[in-house]
């Protein structure tokens, strides 16, 4: 399909990821640097550093969200991809179902799941214990990010697994390898793609979510997305100063992203960012 | 080691399906409480059947999520087709501008389109062609960020075909054009279907982004249920879980069944064969 | 698969179209002619209001919206908003623009200073006339020509008869009693929550003294280990649920609410609290501008404003729609406390610019206060990072060519 015109077809995809994608996030990096009247300042950049202790806040929670993603999704990724082809379908469908619900009504669920007359709270209370403060706590947020990103983590993970020929495994243990070493010296280097990505999928969205921690959370476990959100449409109307976490945000995230895929060795990397 | 195994994914079934499985249970609740059951009614599926904003608010998704998935398959699949026979530097270049949708947090996307969109409104309303946020803004966003999703489904189908196929057309008299039709479009046309689809449904259930370019009459639904979780509670919440949970498992037990026949048809004439 | 959307669009174009419409209302208006100028003209008007703040036809009530579309034949699009800053924040971005906005007092006054919102036309509004002048002339709207007010009500403590002394309930300062910890519920917007802290500590509730403000929000910040959650109408659900014990909210509200458990009570605290008003307002932005007066001619209605008065629980400004409710709510202490109490309320004011930057961001540094950092952390993390990258790519490179030196 070499022709010359060929590359003509891009031309509306590139008309369009110019206006919508470089055009905005310009904007959100010149929002950063200008005052209302266009004048150039520091001021917003420098303000983001009075909320230190959000952004370490999110990013903690995040990575806790992320580790007990991977440490949940992993055995379970493994499990599937060594199952009988129909059960596998089937297990796939029944992980992304869930994530077909809109994640509103998911988060929602929690909340009367986890508050103090909740559901959890009273069956604890037939076995004689509780109740415990569970809902507007910080755990609370880490557990809605697990619940709403777990399959992000799952499906990389079992989807590079699947590749894993259960020959090499078997020729491993042949040779006299025991479990665990067949998991550290095969499965876990073969699958660090997987990890990488399962990684990224689920930090990414936890770490600028805004909605879980306003429904779990209480309200005053502000993290990063709230913050922005507060700049935008909410108390505080500053687009500049959201501007600028925004972009603190964006670097963070490609900061991770970056250290992440050197672990990633160097397979084809084509057009994968960084 | 096979119970163990067998118990823990029980136990993750749990986890993800509990929450679920509470909401559709309470949606049937007669009383108003979301832990306390009184008695069985259908009362809030009627409610919700007679409730403006709900269904206006569906209806939005739905003219959103179709009108921008159309526009993005058919931008997508043009584009895809174009990068398939690219130099190598300037489709890394161009894919790497493809991931940013995806990689960046979806709340920078937000507001990043509201910026655009605020200065535009600005702009344009200088020259007297001021827009308002609506069905405009929110399809116009949402076409961006499903264009990724139909462009990496169709990729991989272009890089499979055998481009000898289209050549073999054009050499035999075919015009370009009725030879892309005839040829390539079929060939690639499973890539495409599953990228709208994909972006479909991305665009149904999107609520980040919407939420900061929706305007005052075009809500979809999701920012429905948003601002419906922040007012006092009302299982008609829980009556929109069970609907659209049904849908949802409905069409991907439609899906699979569907998939899963294919294959076995597949597997028998492969063996009659 | 191309079976199956068409399967899939047919079964919701089938629940689409199942819904047999619904809108049978009438009501009784004082002149019916005036509401006809716009039938048949196939216009629409965008409607922002708080949560819960009209009558929705729920529970066999008059819906309204539904009314309004039948007498005059315009259609209501109608969206909520949580906080009047949220509402702030949605006019001033410009990006949705609406015909028919109620904000309260103070926001009212920052809205005129910026020119956000116009002067009505009282031509178009004859049922002005049944409005009470005290509630028609006010500081925040002096000669009454941008807003018409809605409800009104006051500020104060609602609480749990069964966990909560009543002996306590008459001081502000409950809402920081270490024995009520997790209980206690707080107003998710700055304007409401530091006029409760300044009003604790004996200053005004529109201070505009940094050091007042600064002295609030030490006390708010104090406050918060012993608060469960921040919230704005959430509040219905978690009090009626007896998920939190105290929590400070609006006075009709606390009606509906003990309405639904009656073990909920509501106190007025004795330092003094909010006076506010809800007042209809139209962008200056507006579209149908003249709709948008018929709109408000409608929500003036007594009949109207009466049904909507007794869904939302708020106090009338209406003279004419307060003859019409019922005996025990036009006596109900809690709507129309007597005067005493209302001597000592405040109505809030416009602050200067300076100082409702200066709140949020207080409001800010309270909600995300916990921890602290040197401002420094974040950098240096980032520092960190590039410096990892950095190195073990070279150490990478390095290897590389070792290797094609073998």
């Amino acid at each position: 399909m070499k022709t010359k015109y060929s590359s003509l077809f891009t031309l509306p995809y590139l008309l369009w990821s110019l206006i919508f994608i470089i055009v905005p996030m310009g904007l959100v990096v010149v929002f950063a640097f200008t005052t209302d009247s266009g004048q150039f300042t520091l001021d917003y950049v420098s303000q983001v550093g009075e909320y230190t202790n959000v952004l370490v806040r999110s990013v903690w929670l995040a990575a806790i969200a992320t580790v007990i993603c991977l440490v949940i999704g992993y055995p379970l990724a493994f499990i599937m991809s060594r199952m009988p082809g129909f059960q596998q379908q089937t297990m796939l469908m029944l992980i992304m179902l869930p994530m077909w619900m809109n994640f509103l009504l998911r988060t929602y669920a929690w909340m009367t799941i986890l508050e103090k007359n909740g559901l959890l709270n009273k069956l604890l209370g037939f076995i004689g214990l509780g109740p415990f403060d569970m809902i507007n706590t910080q755990g609370a947020v880490v557990l809605g990010m697990v619940y709403n990103y777990l399959p992000f983590m799952i499906l990389p993970l079992y989807s590079i697994m699947t590749k894993i020929d259960s020959r090499t495994i078997e020729a491993a243990q042949d040779l006299g390898a025991n479990t665990k070493n067949v998991f550290l010296r095969i499965v876990i280097p073969m699958s660090l793609p997987g990890i990488s990505t399962g990684i990224t999928m689920v930090f990414v969205p936890s770490v600028s979510t805004f909605i879980i921690s306003r429904m779990l959370g209480g309200g005053g476990n502000l993290l990063i997305g709230d913050l922005i959100d507060l700049q935008f449409l909410g108390n505080a109307y500053n687009p500049h100063l959201g501007s600028a976490i925004s972009l603190v945000l964006m670097v963070l995230i490609l900061l991770c992203m970056s250290l992440l895929n050197q672990f990633n060795g160097d397979e084809e990397r084509e057009g994968m960012l960084l | 080691m096979k119970w163990l195994s067998k118990t823990y994914i029980w136990v993750i079934m749990l986890f993800l399906y509990a929450p679920i499985g509470v909401l559709i249970f309470f949606s049937f609740n007669q009383s108003k409480s979301r832990s306390n059951f009184t008695g069985f009614t259908l009362d809030w599926y009627t409610r919700l059947f007679h409730n403006d904003l709900i269904l206006q608010s569906l209806l939005n998704t739905l003219i959103v999520a179709l009108v921008s998935s159309v526009i993005a398959t058919v931008i997508g699949t043009a584009a895809a087709v174009g990068l398939n026979s690219m130099k190598k530097w300037k489709k890394s270049l161009i894919m790497n501008i493809t991931y940013l949708p995806i990689v960046n947090p979806e709340i920078v996307i937000g507001v990043s389109f509201m910026l655009l969109f605020v200065l535009a409104q600005g702009l344009l309303g200088r020259i007297n062609l001021g827009f308002e946020f609506g069905y405009g803004t929110l399809i116009l966003a949402h076409v961006t960020f499903n264009l990724p999703y139909v462009i990496l489904n169709v990729l991989p189908k272009m890089r499979q075909m055998d481009k000898y196929v289209y050549e073999a057309a054009l050499d035999l008299g075919c015009p370009p054009v009725k030879a892309f039709f005839r040829v390539v479009l079929p060939e690639i046309m499973p890539g495409i279907l599953s990228g709208f689809l994909m972006a479909f449904t991305y665009s149904l259930d999107d609520f980040v982004i919407s939420y900061f370019v929706s305007g005052a009459s075009s809500q979809t639904l999701p920012i429905t249920i948003y601002s419906m979780t922040r007012r006092k509670v009302s299982p008609e919440i829980n009556a929109i879980s069970a609907i659209i949970f049904v849908v949802v498992l409905l069409v991907l037990l439609l899906v699979n069944f569907h998939g899963a026949h294919k294959e076995r048809v597949s597997r028998r004439e492969g063996g009659l064969a | 698969m191309k079976r199956l959307i068409c399967l899939a669009l047919a079964v919701l174009l089938l629940i689409l179209f199942a819904v047999p419409a619904f809108a049978d209302e009438s009501v009784e208006v004082t002149d019916e002619s005036y509401y006809t100028k716009f039938q048949g003209q196939n216009l629409s008007i965008s409607v922002y209001n708080w949560g819960e703040y009209i009558s929705d036809g729920s529970d066999d009530t008059v819906d309204v919206n539904a009314a309004f579309e039948k007498l005059t034949g315009i259609k209501v699009l109608y969206t909520t908003f949580a906080t009047n800053e949220e509402l702030y924040a949605k006019i001033k971005s410009g990006g949705a623009s609406y015909d028919i906005i109620i904000p309260s007092d103070y926001m009212v006054a920052r809205m005129i200073n910026e020119e956000l919102i116009q002067p009505l036309d009282f031509a178009n509004i004859p049922n002005a006339r049944f409005l009470d002048e005290e509630y028609l002339y006010t500081d925040f709207d002096p000669e009454g020509a941008y807003s018409v007010p809605y409800t009104w009500g006051t500020v104060g403590i609602i609480y749990n008869t069964q966990y909560v002394d009543e002996e306590d309930t008459h001081s502000w300062d409950l809402l920081w009693d270490e024995r009520y910890m997790g209980e206690i519920l707080m107003f998710s917007n700055p304007r409401d929550s530091f006029a409760i802290a300044l009003k604790r500590l004996g200053y005004s509730m529109n201070s505009t003294s940094e050091e007042q403000l600064r002295d609030a929000c030490e006390s708010l910040k104090d406050q918060k280990p012993l608060v469960q959650a921040y919230v704005m109408d959430e509040i219905f659900d978690k009090m009626e649920g007896e998920e939190a014990m105290i929590a400070p909210y609006y006075a009709g509200d606390a009606i509906i609410m003990a309405d639904e458990n009656p073990n909920l009570a509501f106190s007025i605290p004795d330092e003094g609290t909010n006076r506010f008003i809800d007042s209809i307002c139209i962008p200056a932005n507006a579209k149908q501008k003249e709709a948008a007066e018929m709109y408000i001619n409608f929500l003036c209605e007594p009949q109207i404003a009466a049904a909507n008065i007794d869904f939302i629980g708020y106090s009338t400004p209406n003279l004419a729609a307060y003859e019409l409710l019922d005996e025990d709510m036009r006596q109900n202490s809690i709507a129309y406390p007597d005067q005493t109490v209302l001597q000592n309320t405040e109505a809030f004011v416009f602050l200067p610019a300076g100082i409702s930057t200066l709140m949020d961001k207080l409001w800010t540094e309270i909600l995300s206060n916990d921890e602290s950092y040197s401002k420094w952390t974040i950098p240096a993390f980032l520092l960190v990072g590039i410096f990892f990258s950095i190195a073990i790519n070279v150490r990478r490179m390095v290897q590389k060519k070792k290797e094609s030196l073998l």
